[in-house]
């Protein structure tokens, strides 16, 4: 590895702190525009009118915005995400990062399901255009980004769990439970997936350098996979980095249905609970989550990109 | 027969319009042709859901209850079934398309106008101007479309305008970012040098010049924006943040069943059968339109 990708991974590194404060920033706004004052919630709507008022001091409730607005940033960065409201008030970061690895690991079992069904079926479909498989392909690419994720987990639960009884319905306690949830998020990023390793491959496919490799009197074989695929992949590795934010969101839906004890459930049962501060930090560390991904698919990218690695060199 | 060959041919060439070839290319495409027709029966539903399915004095068409007739399976009376208060499904689901329609077109319009404004300000001026919209596009769109949605949702309170906004903000983004795209090579085009020198001021240029140009784009943006605040509206639904019930939103409906749909398959099933066919139409649609309009693929 050479000296310079470090300079582009601090390049990026830096340009990520800003969009994090501005994260920080709407998350933080939206939670203070919301209705109900966090010490009567915490007290009770029969708490003495002084004793509000001194909580709210304690709090800091009475300061501007912008102090308050950074005073959390401060805590945020020493992963002090303010205490639950609800009962029995643990602080907000012992609730989430109990909950957060099992949505990660959701999410990465469903990145590696899109993948594993988007780049074949992609390039099958690609290869072979306009043979029954490709539409067949494409109608199923079009299914899958349409289908309600929520929905697809109903249906899947009536279908493997009730009728069938293959899989179980709910909980995460092992590889079977893992199966449907990570299909029913992966669905809608697998279709995206395909779809654009698709169109990718058929505009490489048309370029010089494949017919170039094909007079050589390549194989076939070698042709779509060393030389096509290796360009096409490019742009569909940047589709994986921003489905991952997808994925997560869908994770909230799903949870709720297949009853995983995930981050996204959670976050759900907080916003019905009117638990602000856990409703904040839950939907903070998606949003710092998504961003890492990101960052690590744009270094990704620096290494298999030589035209992006040479202008650091 | 050859005659009237003869004839056409020599007729002066007629000059097709832009609109008119886009349109014959988007006709040949059956799939989207298929989307499009579905929009239109999905539309004509929603104007005449109180002739579809009618109701009494005191209570609309979705919400007759009737406590004898409840989880009924699909029959003659109720092609779909009934859900947990004995009301027809089918007619739930004839009005919900009412909801929406109306959160997909006033979610992209009010989108659309934003974005549009965004987008050209900031490919137009550039430097500072464009800088700052565009971190500000960066940062929402950090934020997991869905998570944005909820976090406002949460903050609003339930209701149809409220699920509006919520699903709005997050899709602004997108269209700033397509408009910016066109405008930033548009603006370096010879016919805007054009206008500038007979005198034309930059809000003409960009009205009058630059966005005509960059329709295309933005309308095919618009339909898979107005499939995607559909899922949105109908998941915050689904969690019980959008539309309140005893309204007939299918992604309330969806919520409604979570309770019985295990033994009663029917009133899960239509309910997101009726998003699904929605959602596919007007994906069908946008693929087509996005095709009918690259000029890549004209003969």
């Amino acid at each position: 590895m050479n000296f310079c990708l470090y300079k582009y991974i601090f390049k990026r590194l830096g340009m990520m702190v800003p969009v994090l404060l501005g994260v920080m920033l709407i998350i933080f706004f939206i939670n203070h525009i919301t209705p109900g004052d966090p010490a009567v919630i915490l007290l009770g709507d029969r708490a003495d009118i002084q004793d509000v008022e001194n909580l709210r001091r304690e709090m800091g409730l009475n300061d501007p915005f912008f102090v308050q607005f950074f005073r959390y940033v401060g805590n945020v960065i020493r992963l002090d995400f303010g205490t639950s409201f609800v009962p029995p008030h643990r602080t907000v970061w012992e609730e989430i990062s109990m909950r957060f690895p099992t949505t990660m690991q959701l999410a990465a079992l469903s990145v590696v399901f899109a993948i594993l069904m988007g780049i074949p079926l992609g390039i099958i479909s690609a290869t072979k255009q306009y043979s029954i498989f490709d539409n067949i392909a494409t109608v199923i690419g079009l299914l899958g980004v349409s289908i309600p994720n929520f929905w697809q987990g109903m249906l899947f639960i009536m279908l493997f769990s009730v009728t069938l009884g293959w899989l179980p319905a709910a909980g995460w306690s092992g590889p079977q439970t893992w199966i449907l949830p990570a299909i029913t998020i992966g669905t809608s990023s697998a279709a995206v997936i395909m779809r654009m390793t698709r169109s990718t491959m058929l505009e490489v496919v048309r370029q010089d350098y494949i017919r170039t490799a094909r007079a050589k009197g390549q194989k076939e074989s070698t042709v779509i996979y060393k030389h096509a695929l290796k360009n096409a992949l490019i742009p569909v590795v940047t589709v994986v980095g921003l489905q991952f934010g997808g994925l997560l969101g869908g994770a909230v839906l799903t949870e709720t249905i297949f009853s995983i004890p995930g981050l996204g459930r959670y976050v759900v049962q907080a916003v019905n609970q009117r638990d602000y501060p856990t409703v904040l930090g839950g939907v903070l560390l998606m949003a710092l989550a998504f961003s890492f991904v990101n960052l690590l698919v744009d270094i990704l990218y620096a290494f298999i990109d030589p035209r992006i690695r040479s202008q650091y060199k | 027969m050859s005659e009237n060959n003869i004839t056409v041919a020599a007729k002066p060439k007629k000059k097709r319009s832009q609109a008119r070839d886009v349109w014959r290319r988007f006709r040949r495409n059956k799939t989207a042709m298929v989307g499009m027709v579905i929009i239109i029966i999905l539309i004509l539903t929603a104007i005449f859901a109180d002739v579809l399915a009618p109701g009494t004095e005191t209570h609309p068409g979705y919400n007759l209850m009737n406590w004898r007739n409840t989880f009924e399976l699909p029959s003659r009376d109720h092609p779909l079934g009934t859900d947990w208060a004995g009301r027809d499904i089918l007619s739930r689901i004839i009005h919900g398309s009412r909801i929406s329609l109306q959160v997909g077109f006033v979610v992209v319009g009010i989108a659309m106008i934003l974005g549009i404004i965004l987008g050209a300000v900031s490919g137009f001026y550039g430097g500072i101007a464009d800088n700052i919209i565009m971190r500000i596009v960066d940062i929402i769109l950090a934020i997991p479309n869905i998570l944005l949605a909820i976090s406002l949702a949460a903050a609003l309170g339930p209701g149809l305008v409220n699920v509006m906004i919520a699903v709005g903000v997050g899709t602004v983004p997108a269209f700033a970012r397509v408009v910016r795209a066109s405008v930033l090579t548009l603006r370096e085009q010879e016919f805007v040098e054009a206008a500038r020198a007979v005198g034309a001021n930059d809000i003409r240029i960009i009205f009058r010049h630059i966005l005509p140009n960059c329709l295309a784009p933005i309308i095919v943006q618009a339909t898979l924006a107005m499939a995607g605040a559909i899922l949105s509206a109908a998941g915050l639904s689904f969690l019980g943040l959008g539309i309140e019930r005893p309204k007939p939103e299918w992604g309330t409906m969806l919520n409604e069943a979570q309770a019985d749909f295990l033994n009663y398959w029917h009133i899960s099933v239509f309910p997101g059968l009726a998003i699904v066919i929605v959602v596919l139409a007007l994906n069908m649609m946008g693929d087509g339109l996005r095709d009918a309009f690259d000029p890549r693929l004209k003969k």
